[in-house]
């Protein structure tokens, strides 16, 4: 019979190809979402993940709720006591294991942006991270407009910025011809420079991308244990296997 | 100990003697050929994530509520509230994707290694069978969940029998029970992802394995090892190049299955949306009858059949050909058993002719699947900003055109005795570790 050179570094080989491959795809698609720059978030940077929550009960849960998640639960996530979250963060008077209601009544909201606030809980997986961040910084005043903005992210959104005192006032250079917004220009200054405005948005975003998928920080620290055990595993079967083959010629 | 487990094994065998003799015949005294290389390790891995999807399934089912008004919350529920479920889910829909990443390479497999031809005809239709059941079983599965994407995938999915004359419509509106995929829809979705096609699978399964078992696997030589010399150590009957199922493949494909466990694992922990391939970002919005998500597009699997759904025109005012072409495209690969009539198996020992027309066909389905996923579309819409729908239609066609000529070719190939075959070996080609 003719001999072959190894079929387990072969197969081992294969095995690095095909995962080389998925993971080379999946890169290439995630950066291919619209060309938006990186929203650069690190849901398990916890002081981001904590300014963010900041942010997003004092200027978003006015209109936007977050159904599926739960005082309780961004609590233990976030590393904050009940008090912190009750004292700070909550100001509906919901309990602490209730989940995030905003008090704006639906049919006002259809009234005053003609069309109700979505909830955000999984804004992020639904849109990604980048969208969210890129959003959260495009809007710009445009007086054609029912509430006097307009976003270049998605044009024609029915939502004020409700960001502007910390960003300031943006507004729109347009193209020669007039119809479509060549960049944005800061005409009015806000509260925060635009490189702590840019911070501030991402630690929002960050926190909307742990809303979206609050089990992303368990996952994360299981799976360096599961793949360290499966490697062992594999290893030993390994061993197995050769011990097994040995006779067979 | 061992004393106790003897007489509860002599108990049994008393009572059935049956047991044993089969029990033999698939896994101890199953002598497959000892030259399997990488290609042969996907329809174990197949029946590792079957038996995922059973698992991962009956937990899901138990905090699962199949009602329109519930579905979705009760999956982010699943998602956060109950313990280990994000887990229980991650498996469920990795595996799902996963599922058919080893099919079509197990499938591949078969078309290079001429595993369909004579006398494993059966074993391919069956096979083909559990193909068919899966994808059915996989569309229902996404529909569950009742996301936008499950939502409007599913109406158009099912509007493609819309499309079949005169009883069209009525066929669309008995398989929906509904105008629209609604709660009837849900709710018989469910009972046949859940019950009816995984017992159907398990049949198909059972009787795929069975059916091979009869006779006997094929190799990467598609050398008979059957009619080769007889005996080996175990048996002076059985053929020289064979090595029992027990214990050799079953430690053999144990690595694979680690391997595979940890490319899982990897998605699973790691990145279980895959960028949008494997979870669609639609997906996390709920079904809504009014907005309809940018682009509808099928979960990836399904991409290459839909793609030549899309590319093949309408005639005489019907998009009926489309479908027939969609369905044509799973059809044919039933029939190749009797297109193909090499006289050699293995793409190591067969005519150029057919190793270029293999790569071909394999490059049509990954550009087809393109095409179906809306990549291309996207590409040269940056490219060529005004024609990027007649490139995207170009591309699409030719690609449709290689997926259908593979076959014409075969046909013609092997039946007109045009292939020149490479002199194959008397014995399996041992790799020797």
């Amino acid at each position: 019979m003719i001999k072959r050179p190894s079929s387990m570094k072969k197969t081992i080989s294969s095995f690095a190809l095909a995962l080389g491959l998925l993971v080379g795809t999946t890169s290439a698609m995630a950066s291919e979402e619209g060309g938006l720059p990186s929203a650069g978030t690190n849901v398990r940077d916890q002081a981001s993940l904590q300014r963010g929550a900041k942010l997003f009960f004092n200027y978003c849960v006015g209109c936007h709720s977050l159904k599926y998640a739960r005082y309780s639960r961004i609590a233990e996530d976030l590393g904050l006591s009940e008090q912190d979250v009750m004292n700070n963060l909550n100001f509906t008077g919901a309990k602490f294991g209730d989940t995030v209601i905003s008090h704006m009544p639906e049919d006002s909201a259809q009234q005053f942006f003609g069309k109700a606030p979505p909830d955000l809980s999984l804004e992020v997986r639904a849109k990604t991270a980048d969208w969210v961040y890129a959003y959260l910084n495009s809007f710009y005043l445009d007086p054609s407009r029912p509430v006097g903005w307009n976003n270049t992210v998605f044009p024609n959104a029915s939502m004020p910025n409700p960001l502007w005192e910390l960003q300031g006032l943006q507004t729109a250079v347009m193209k020669s011809g007039g119809e479509e917004v060549e960049k944005l220009e800061l005409t009015q200054p806000g509260k925060l420079t635009p490189a702590q405005f840019q911070q501030a948005t991402r630690d929002l975003t960050t926190f909307l991308e742990y809303v979206s998928e609050p089990a992303a920080l368990q996952r994360q620290r299981y799976g360096i244990w599961v793949l360290l055990f499966l490697a062992g595993f594999t290893f030993l079967t390994y061993l197995l296997k050769k011990e097994y083959w040995k006779d067979v010629h | 100990m061992a004393n106790v487990f003897t007489r509860m094994g002599d108990w049994v065998n008393e009572r059935a003697p049956g047991l044993m003799p089969v029990y033999r015949k698939h896994m101890t005294e199953y002598y497959a050929p000892k030259n399997f290389n990488f290609w042969y390790y996907f329809g174990v891995l197949a029946i590792l994530v079957f038996a995922n999807q059973i698992i991962t399934g009956i937990f899901l089912t138990m905090n699962y509520k199949t009602s329109a008004a519930e579905a979705f919350n009760s999956v982010e529920y699943i998602m956060r509230d109950v313990e280990w479920g994000w887990l229980i889910r991650y498996m469920h829909s990795t595996g799902a994707s996963l599922f058919f990443v080893v099919v079509f390479l197990h499938m591949f497999r078969g078309l290079m290694y001429g595993s369909y031809q004579k006398p494993r005809e059966l074993v391919w239709l069956l096979g083909m069978l559990v193909f068919l059941a899966l994808m059915a079983e996989a569309f229902m599965g996404y529909v569950l969940p009742w996301g936008n994407m499950s939502f409007w995938g599913a109406k158009v999915i099912i509007s493609l029998f819309g499309t079949v004359p005169v009883i069209g419509g009525t066929l669309v509106e008995w398989i929906m029970g509904d105008y629209l995929p609604a709660d009837a829809t849900l709710n018989r979705f469910f009972a046949l992802h859940v019950i009816a096609l995984p017992l159907v699978l398990l049949l198909l399964v059972v009787l795929h394995i069975f059916a091979l078992h009869e006779v006997g696997s094929n190799n990467p030589d598609g050398v008979e090892i059957k009619k080769g010399p007889k005996g080996n150590r175990w048996d002076p009957n059985k053929p020289a190049d064979g090595i029992p199922f027990h214990p050799y493949y079953t430690v053999h494909d144990l690595v694979a299955v680690g391997f595979f466990m940890m490319i899982a694992a990897f998605i699973i922990f790691f990145s279980p949306t895959v960028g949008g391939w494997f979870l669609e970002h639609d997906n996390f919005i709920p079904a809504n009858n009014l907005v309809t998500p940018t682009h509808i597009k099928p979960s990836w699997y399904f991409t290459p059949f839909y793609a030549i759904l899309r590319m093949i025109p309408s005639f005489f005012g019907t998009a009926f050909w489309g479908v027939l072409g969609m369905f044509g495209a799973i059809a044919l690969l039933f029939l190749l058993p009797w297109i193909d009539a090499g006289k050699v198996r293995s793409i190591r020992y067969r005519g150029t002719g057919f190793k270029v027309a293999l790569m071909s066909f394999a490059g049509s389905f990954i550009g087809l699947a393109l095409v179906g996923a809306g990549v291309v579309g996207e590409k040269l819409v940056e490219w060529v900003p005004s024609d990027a729908t007649f490139w995207e239609n170009t591309f699409g066609r030719v690609m449709t055109a290689i997926y259908f000529g593979y076959f014409v070719f075969l046909w013609c190939y092997t039946h007109l005795g045009w292939e020149k075959t490479k002199p194959v070996p008397e014995r399996v080609v041992f790799d020797h570790d």
